[in-house]
């Protein structure tokens, strides 16, 4: 082979392996994905040996060459690319060979080089199909290599191929002038019955499981106690790392104080960054725990049963089956939910999902309610096992659900669209999770949480510690200073100007302050909080929330009655708070008029919700 | 007769498809004239429906399972 780097394309059906293979090639040279799970966007990574280097890409996957959702134009998106690529290795799913070579009959067409990689061995095997590799070969004219790509079986000699010749396929699909399915089904059923056999049918465990999963009652019953114990979950399991965190953090604060010299630097560094990072890294446990149980009810297969016991009750309300993933994976976060939805087919239900997701709880909302529901509820243990302030954090979870679903029924009214929607979709066997790669996944996932809203906390914590460190002069003169207390500074003065408009729902200009830097994004409130009530020295939770319950009115009254709390709490879990959301939405829809809907209802049903509460309560 | 009139553990064989957007889908997917289908559990409310389809478990609406002809073999037939 010339020494010129080759490009190799990775393709293949849904779930037959591909980013296994990928993961294994490339081990982990990758870009980050930005899904768990499934792939939704073409992935580049290196494959070396020796001194060659062999450029991969991973692809979504997909049935045919005529995609009918947005990851299945991705996946092939890669053969019109410059330069096109110099080989396409085919991942075959082993254990159900008929539809998987559909795709590659279709691309056998296209004249480029081709390998096939014939995977899931270890489930053809126990099915008890018996695949003939040579004459496979002998058929086909291109190299052609079972392997396990979970366990790196036949890997190697795999890779090792990639680095030698590669042939085009010789085997004529259709006819001349007959490329209809069912004539490539015929030529594919004619070539398996010359290269396969059947042994012994052997049942995989997958319908045993399946008699609960999609059982009447069961299935709706397992599904509620998976959720309540992911719920449980993040909660519990997540306490003990939020501690230290919280621990460390304290210290460093301290440690700071004490060693750093004094000045607005120190001031900063105190009251601005480190109360700001803080306040997200804090968190990041439980998004942890998010994703990993996300990744791993789809790895197993177990989410495409929910996808099909929920199909019938969402598509009532204008989403389908398909719309189950994204929706749950807006507990973690909105950004990845909504680029989720790109393998439903129906633009229609593909865009009410992306409308509705932002108001599932994500993750961000979650140290507001915390703060938020530690200040109003006491902790008294209700029904002997769960404390009241789980179940009224549990109701926060409840209400953002419902509320998008009720949002969905609207949208499903006002959005006029023909075309009918279907949910054709492939129940894949269960297989035991890849450890590895959950965690993998959650590490990165994580990670791009921490830096993505790392940057944007930096920025407005600087920002909102100049405002309410300085303000305008009493004179004139329009010169700065320091102002000596926050309702002189600009923050103050921001807060006071939109102090009207916010106090129907019972908020001062201190939460206004508030709202406005969270509209960049929700996790922010806390920091903002910090920041006014300056709990620098030591981030302390407690410390944040004493002073904040010992906030008064001129009139005496606390500035935070049970009243006030609850319109915060369901203002943050309708309100369009996250300026990354509104800028994916755009980025899915290409137009604007979509985000620009999307934040115009969520903020009126946070005001008008708000308003609600407050009057109820008061 | 049509696949939604199958029941559970029957097998058929598939004889025509009628034109809907999703009639290229269901061919992607392997509902192509001549193969075997067998419905294997349908979801609660008895929609959407499961069919092993030669190797491997698909699930459709009524709705598209209602667009495809099929020919029933053994009526009998319990898995
Ligand atoms: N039993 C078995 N499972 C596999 C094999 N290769 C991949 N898997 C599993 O198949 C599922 C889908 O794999 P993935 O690589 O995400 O498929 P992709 O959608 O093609 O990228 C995962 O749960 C893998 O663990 C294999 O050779 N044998
Ligand atoms: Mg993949």
């Amino acid at each position: 082979m010339d020494n010129k780097s080759s490009k190799i394309v990775l393709v293949g059906n849904p779930n037959c392996g591909k980013s296994s293979l990928f993961n294994n090639l490339t081990k982990l040279k990758q870009k980050i994905t930005n899904v768990p799970g499934t792939t939704i966007e073409n992935k580049v990574g290196t494959v070396t040996q020796g001194k060659h280097k062999i450029q991969l890409i991973d692809t979504p996957g997909t049935y045919s060459f005529n995609p009918k959702s947005l990851d299945e134009k991705e996946a092939i998106r890669v053969f019109f690319e410059d330069p096109s690529p110099d080989t396409i290795l085919y991942i075959a799913d082993a254990s159900n060979l008929k539809r998987n070579l559909f795709y590659f009959s279709q691309l056998a067409q296209h004249g480029t080089p081709m390998i096939l990689a014939l995977n899931m061995i270890d489930i053809a095997d126990f099915k008890g199909f018996e695949i003939d590799v040579e004459r496979l070969e002998k058929e086909l004219g291109i190299r052609v290599f079972k392997i396990n790509a979970r366990t790196g079986e036949g890997v190697s000699t795999l890779k090792k191929a990639l680095f030698q010749d590669q042939f085009v396929p010789h085997y004529t699909f259709g006819s001349e002038n007959d490329h209809t399915h069912e004539s490539h089904y015929d030529s594919i059923t004619k070539l398996l019955n010359k290269t396969t056999k059947i042994k012994t049918k052997r049942e995989l465990t997958t319908s045993k499981i399946d008699a609960f999963a999609t059982h009447p009652i069961l299935g709706y019953l397992i599904f509620l106690l998976v959720l309540l114990f992911i719920f449980q979950s993040v909660f519990t399991l997540a306490s003990y790392p939020m501690d230290w965190i919280e621990n460390g953090f304290g210290m460093l604060g301290e440690y700071l104080t004490e060693t750093l010299p004094d000045g607005w630097v120190k001031k900063l560094i105190i009251h601005g960054l480190l109360a700001g990072i803080a306040g997200v890294v804090v968190f990041v446990p439980q998004i942890a725990i998010l994703f990993f149980f996300m990744s791993l009810l789809e790895d197993t297969g177990y989410m495409a049963r929910v996808s099909f016991i929920m199909d019938k009750m969402l598509r009532g309300l204008g989403l389908s089956g398909k719309s189950v993933v994204p929706l749950l994976s807006g507990a973690a976060c909105a950004i990845p939910a909504i680029m989720s939805t790109r393998n439903i087919e129906n633009w229609k239900d593909r865009l009410i999902t992306i409308m509705v997701t932002p108001l599932m709880s994500c993750s961000a909302r979650l140290p507001v309610y915390t703060l938020l529901i530690s200040m109003a509820i006491p902790n008294t243990p209700v029904l002997g096992f769960v404390s009241l302030q789980a179940l009224v954090m549990l109701s926060m979870y409840v209400l953002g659900t419902v509320a998008a679903l009720v949002a969905a029924i609207v949208f499903k009214w006002a959005i006029k669209y023909t075309i009918p929607s279907y949910f054709i979709m492939e129940l894949p066997v269960y297989h035991s999770p890849r450890w590895g790669n959950i965690w993998v996944n959650c590490w990165q996932k994580s990670r791009s949480f921490v830096t993505e809203a790392g940057k944007i906390i930096l920025i407005i914590s600087v920002v909102l510690w100049f405002l309410a460190s300085y303000g305008p002069t009493t004179d004139q003169s329009f010169s700065i200073q320091e102002s000596a207390t926050l309702e002189q500074s600009y923050a103050g003065h921001f807060g006071k100007a939109i102090e009207p408009s916010i106090s129907p729902i019972g908020f001062d200009w201190k939460i206004g302050i508030a709202l406005i830097t969270s509209f960049a994004a929700r996790e922010v409130f806390v920091g903002t909080m910090s920041t006014i009530y300056s709990v620098g020295d030591e981030e302390n939770f407690d410390q944040l929330r004493e002073k904040m319950k010992k906030d008064r009115h001129k009139s005496g009254e606390p500035v935070y009655s049970l009243a006030v709390i609850l319109s915060l709490m369901v203002f943050y879990a309708f309100a369009m708070q996250c300026m990354s959301t509104l800028a994916v939405v755009y980025k899915e829809t290409r137009s604007w008029k979509w985000p620009a809907i999307q934040f115009v209802y969520m903020t009126a049903l946070a005001y008008f919700g708000s308003w609600v509460v407050f009057n109820v309560f008061s | 007769m049509r696949l939604t009139e199958l029941p559970i553990g029957s097998i058929a064989r598939i004889s025509s498809i009628e034109d809907s957007p999703y009639k290229e889908k269901l061919k992607e997917m392997g509902c192509i004239p001549g193969v075997l289908v067998k419905p294997i559990m349908k979801a609660p409310f008895g929609d959407p429906i499961a069919f092993e389809l030669e190797e491997y478990t698909l699930s459709m609406r009524k709705n598209e399972a209602y667009s495809i002809q099929v020919n029933l073999l053994n009526p009998l037939f319990n898995s």
